[in-house]
């Protein structure tokens, strides 16, 4: 049984609606490959059919998938260590205490 | 060739009785693809059969230009609603490339040059359904369209006829590929239009 969590994903419906509403273009991905840092605007992609396909200019390795059927969107982040968004300064949030 | 195809969002039907649901004709050979298409010297290619203990199966260029040649001439579907009727290929059964192949895993994992890979079950690779095909419309398989070589599974939909194919993985249990991970049917029969999860 897992034990030591307090809270579930409704929790985190606040930041996810902040992050999830910006132009996530700009944002930063890490490629899980070679760690190359590249905004999502310089992604090389292949595409649009079957689906959006980013990859690493440095690497090449797949660091997004996007792929849209009716009524329906599968956002495939794997590829990426993390997505750094910029947010507005006045929406900084209390860190880890 | 035209060099701006029709393929895609295309809204045309057709009549013809031999079209799945929801698929329009062409007679174009429209190309997708996810990612850059590898170049591979013949010289170096290889293909392998790696079964569930991880016994390895390989033929080099030669060796499967030596095996048992077929022509065959099937239909295909593809994913993003083209049909292509009649098409004409040249290239070995998995037939023969299973023969020597000993496996009880019911499932496998197609990999390709450039890392694509499909999941395809085992018997629908086998008795006449699947090839490793070379040659098209009479032509070296050029390779937007997978050549050296690609996988034909005529079947099903033709996001599972890897291009650049290398390899197929044995596996005791079933698991996505690169679209199917992304949201794409683990099967994917055009005839009961199974393009996405839970189709």
């Amino acid at each position: 049984m897992t034990t030591g969590f307090e809270l579930d994903g409704n929790a985190m419906a606040g930041d996810l609606r902040e992050i999830f509403a910006v132009d996530l273009t700009e944002a930063v991905a890490t490629c899980a490959g070679c760690g190359r840092p590249s905004a999502v605007a310089a992604l090389l992609v292949w595409g649009p059919a079957p689906g959006l396909v980013a990859r690493c200019p440095g690497c090449e390795d797949v660091v997004l998938r996007l792929v849209r059927a009716p009524g329906r969107a599968w956002l495939d982040v794997r590829g990426a260590v993390s997505l750094r968004i910029a947010l507005p300064e006045e929406s900084v949030a209390e860190g880890p205490a | 060739m035209s060099i701006i195809s029709p393929g895609f969002g295309g809204r045309r039907r057709s009549s013809a009785p031999d079209l799945p649901p929801g698929q329009y004709l062409t007679h174009d050979f429209p190309v997708l693809s996810a990612g850059p298409t590898p170049r591979i010297p013949l010289e170096r290619w290889s293909f392998t059969i790696t079964d569930e203990t991880g016994a390895r199966t390989s033929w080099s260029w030669d060796e499967l230009n030596a095996l048992p040649q077929e022509d065959f001439t099937v239909d295909i579907h593809c994913v993003t609603k083209w049909s292509k009727l009649g098409t004409t290929w040249r290239g070995v059964s998995l037939d023969t490339l299973f023969e020597n192949v000993e496996s009880t895993a019911d499932f496998t994992m197609v990999h390709s040059y450039g890392g694509y890979t499909t999941n395809v079950p085992l018997e629908d690779l086998l008795d006449g359904k699947a090839w490793i095909a070379h040659t098209f419309d009479g032509e070296p398989l050029h390779p937007e369209h997978g050549g050296p070589a690609r996988l034909v599974v005529p079947a099903l939909y033709f996001w599972k006829s890897a291009k650049w194919v290398n390899g197929i993985e044995m596996l005791q249990q079933d698991e996505p590929g690169f679209w199917e991970e992304a949201g794409y049917h683990m099967y994917g029969d055009p005839w009961r239009e199974q393009r996405y999860q839970g189709d």
